[in-house]
């Protein structure tokens, strides 16, 4: 083991991880000035210039607030929920290649095989924390949100898994670093015809690819428990859902992983359709170091945009009724993801190129 | 190959020791306060909390839990398939034609657990 290569992976891992909670700690503060904007009221505009310093006043009040367990949890599974909500979300991100090279150092922590399958079970380990907290907490509305949210949790990830598989027919391997390679080559998963508009095969596959994409989207949304989605936390419904009995940084860190799930999904679903941190008449990073930093700026730019979006959508739409919410992940996109799959098996059977 | 894993441990070491060190400085830093009994009870809307603490609930929970399993182990055999399609499609079309009725009797399950009324939750 050589220590270049330890260092270069360490360093990576740091500076990822102050990027990621850079954005998620401006995403916070994007996300009450957007709903603010959304809802016709100013938003938080007092702590600096335009209120941009209130992330670092959040930090601090999270940090200074008394650190209290009430009597009545189990105390072990009430300290560990926070870690388990939150480590999760930051470790699938070090399969998500977000660059091309910088100074010949390829730009993902870990280029593992299994990519997308590591992506999936790490993320679906988010579960444990939501309901070991609702769990633990020994009251009544936590205890109901954390036995909605497993069960929402498991069933929107049967539509993530069936979503991604017409992606893995077209590129034939599950390594991240490959998917980026492959759109790169043969044009962005959702629009490849995009420079080659006389193909029939490409315009043929950008039909299931969008369904893909629609569906995996929506799936994210409900993997991350946000509107219309909510209903682990339904705060008119059940106060507060499953962390109505934490306070201070135990709270923030289901907080900080509820924005981190976030960011994580949409780096995902960057690179899994739309082309990673490639643009088209962007060179990668062999060009020099300067094309090293633009690629990475590209791919936070699209994580950036899939974020607002995330934002726009929780405050303009309305939340499910539960059933609702069931049945649309079991019948509805369930059947529609299956069907997708054989409608890209079969482009590529009897269309071929 | 292995080599590929060493920055993975990395990475979950720093992810636990930032979680970990997060409420360290909480626990250090957060100011103490008196502790009454009321601070103690369960929070539900400030009433006296009533009955059990974890309230029976539905049947369905387990019901779906059930059905993913099934579902999810579906999904799983079709990663495999996934990857070698695009390379085997050019010599025979039977590796499409055996997926889909593999799926085709897992479907027969679907529609029944479907028309028993498993995810039917206004029942």
């Amino acid at each position: 083991m050589d220590y270049y290569f330890l260092f270069t992976s360490l360093a990576k891992i740091v500076a990822l991880l102050a990027v990621v909670l850079g954005i998620m700690n401006y995403a916070v503060y994007a996300e009450r000035r957007i709903s603010a904007l959304i809802q016709d009221r100013l938003g938080p505009n007092r702590v600096g210039p335009a209120g941009l310093f209130q992330p670092i006043a959040d930090a601090a009040k999270f940090l200074l607030k008394e650190d209290f367990t009430p009597r009545h949890v189990n105390t072990f599974y009430y300290w560990l929920a926070p870690c388990l909500a939150m480590i999760p979300a930051i470790t699938t991100l070090a399969v998500v290649p977000f660059g091309s090279t910088l100074f010949g150092v390829p730009m993902v922590i870990a280029d593992i095989n299994v990519g997308v399958l590591f992506v999936f079970a790490i993320a679906s380990l988010g579960v444990y924390g939501i309901v070991i907290a609702g769990w633990s907490s020994n009251s009544k509305y936590p205890f109901l949100g954390g036995v909605r949210s497993s069960s929402q949790m498991i069933s929107y990830e049967l539509s993530l898994g069936l979503a991604v598989i017409p992606v893995f027919l077209l590129v034939g391997q599950l390594r991240l670093t490959e998917v980026v390679r492959y759109q790169i080559e043969h044009g962005w998963m959702i629009a490849p015809f995009i420079g080659d508009w006389a193909n029939l095969h490409k315009w043929l596959l950008a039909i299931p690819m969008l369904i893909s994409f629609v569906v995996f989207m929506i799936a994210i949304f409900a993997e991350t428990n946000r509107l219309p989605f909510d209903l682990p936390e339904a705060e008119t419904e059940l106060v507060g859902g499953y962390h109505t009995e934490y306070g201070s940084m135990k709270f923030g860190l289901f907080f900080l992983g509820e924005y981190i799930a976030m960011i994580t999904g949409s780096a995902i679903i960057v690179t899994l359709f739309l082309g990673g941190w490639h643009f088209p008449g962007i060179p990668d990073g062999s060009h020099g170091w300067g094309w090293g930093l633009v690629n990475i700026f590209v791919f936070f730019s699209k994580v950036a945009a899939l974020i607002f979006i995330f934002m726009w959508v929780r405050w303009t739409l309305p939340r499910f009724r539960y059933d609702q919410l069931m049945r649309l992940g079991w019948v509805f996109f369930f059947e529609i993801a299956l069907v997708n799959i054989f409608l890209a098996a079969i482009i590529l059977a009897y269309f071929p190129q | 190959m292995l080599r590929d894993y060493v920055p993975l441990l990395l990475h979950i070491g720093v992810a636990i020791g930032f979680a970990v060190s997060a409420l360290l400085m909480s626990v250090l830093l957060g100011k103490a306060g008196r502790r009454t009994r009321v601070k103690d009870t369960a929070y539900e809307c400030g009433m006296v909390p009533q009955g059990e603490t974890q309230p029976r609930f539905s049947v369905k929970f387990y019901l779906v839990a059930m059905l993913f399993i099934l579902f999810d182990l579906e999904i799983v055999f079709m990663y495999p398939w996934a990857v070698v399609y695009k390379e085997m499609i050019v010599e025979s079309k039977l590796v499409l034609w055996s997926m889909l009725s593999f799926v085709t009797i897992l479907m027969i399950g679907y529609v029944y657990a479907l028309k028993k009324g498993a995810l039917d939750w206004k029942r």
